[in-house]
């Protein structure tokens, strides 16, 4: 009896343990040289992005998309849907393409959608953003790598800089954002 | 650009300029008047299509991404005999007042049923965002009610 219930607690222990691991970021995945103060002031230049109204829009932690420097919520009543890319019969491509539309004006980049909810940022301080980017429960399953690809290559992300007329692009130019997480991750990916 | 799509289950190939809205396409070079110009922005649906089954704002939609795809239009809903059973409720409910903007608000529809056959009325209200001037919504939500119970007959 004694011995099955040690057995029983040394799986519970594992399994716990299992969970937790898998919540957390990975931390065979950090850098261990590198400067921590660089990494620091990098992410302050990628915070102004990400905390841009604009990027914030298409980041929420509920299911509505937003619109413009006010951050209204998306007209027409859009929402997230089960995929990110709509509701079944209003879906994003209803009128989102993969490029800016040149008659309407209506923006559009490749796999046009919200990011996934645990992608959400409105509302969590830095340090909380900072420590989603790098949870892979969180960002998608991305490795370090992948995501300094994604951060830098997916064109959606990339959209960011090429909006079309009359919408407010970031605060910082693409090509620092770039350098900012390449420094930010080869210098540790710190988070506060 | 040489585009070839298939509309209204025929196949079409026709010279237009890439970024041409579909609706141009449709209306001006395949001379098809059903499917309606109303904001321009992709905003009220009046120019609501069906692409490859999903509804589209076809004044939002240039002719490009149609290359290969298949477009149906509020002229193949019909047939010589009988009404799609969304055109039918639309009659049996009167839905139209001024009726500029019903073909776009059909083609929502019919895309709805297709997705969700038995929409609640949140469903209806997440799903018809169009945009009826003459305010004929509440006739349309009876007429969707009443195209699923002709479609649910229709299947007996």
């Amino acid at each position: 009896m004694k011995t099955s219930y040690f057995v029983m607690l040394l799986f519970l222990s594992v399994a716990v343990v299992s969970l937790t691991a898998w919540d957390k970021p990975e931390k065979d995945d950090l850098p261990t040289t590198g400067d921590p103060t660089k990494s620091r002031a990098a992410l302050g230049a990628m915070l102004k992005v990400l905390k841009h109204q604009r990027c914030m829009n298409c980041h929420p932690t509920d299911d509505r998309p937003r619109q413009g420097d006010d951050a209204h919520a998306h007209l027409f009543n859009v929402q997230r849907g089960t995929d990110n890319k709509g509701l079944a019969a209003m879906r994003c491509v209803a009128c989102h393409q993969t490029e800016n539309n040149k008659q309407s004006n209506v923006p559009g980049a490749p796999h046009w959608q919200l990011a996934p909810k645990s992608m959400g940022w409105m509302g969590l301080s830095d340090e909380q953003i900072a420590a989603n980017l790098i949870d892979k429960s969180k960002n998608g399953n991305r490795s370090l790598d992948q995501l300094m690809e994604h951060m830098t290559r997916d064109p959606l992300v990339q959209w960011a800089w090429q909006p079309g007329e009359g919408r407010t692009v970031p605060p910082v130019s693409q090509k620092d954002f770039h350098e900012a997480v390449r420094t930010w991750i080869e210098n540790g990916a710190v988070i506060k | 650009m040489q585009l070839t799509f298939e509309i209204n289950n025929q196949s079409h190939t026709v010279e237009v300029p890439e970024d041409m809205p579909l609706l141009w396409v449709i209306r001006d070079v395949l001379r098809l008047k059903g499917t309606k110009f109303g904001c321009g922005q992709a905003m009220c649906g009046a120019c609501t299509v069906q692409v490859d089954g999903d509804a589209i704002r076809s004044c939002s939609y240039a002719a490009k991404f149609a290359q290969g795809k298949k477009v149906t239009t509020i002229e193949a809903l019909a047939n010589e005999e009988k009404l799609h059973p969304v055109q039918q409720a639309w009659l049996d409910e009167r839905v139209p007042q001024c009726g500029y903007c019903q073909p776009g608000f059909i083609m929502a529809t019919k895309s709805l049923l297709e997705k969700i056959p038995n929409p609640s009325e949140d469903e209806i209200n997440d799903n018809i965002t169009n945009i009826c001037r003459c305010g004929t919504y509440h006739r349309m939500r009876k007429a969707i009610h009443r195209a699923v119970e002709l479609q649910q007959k229709s299947k007996l």
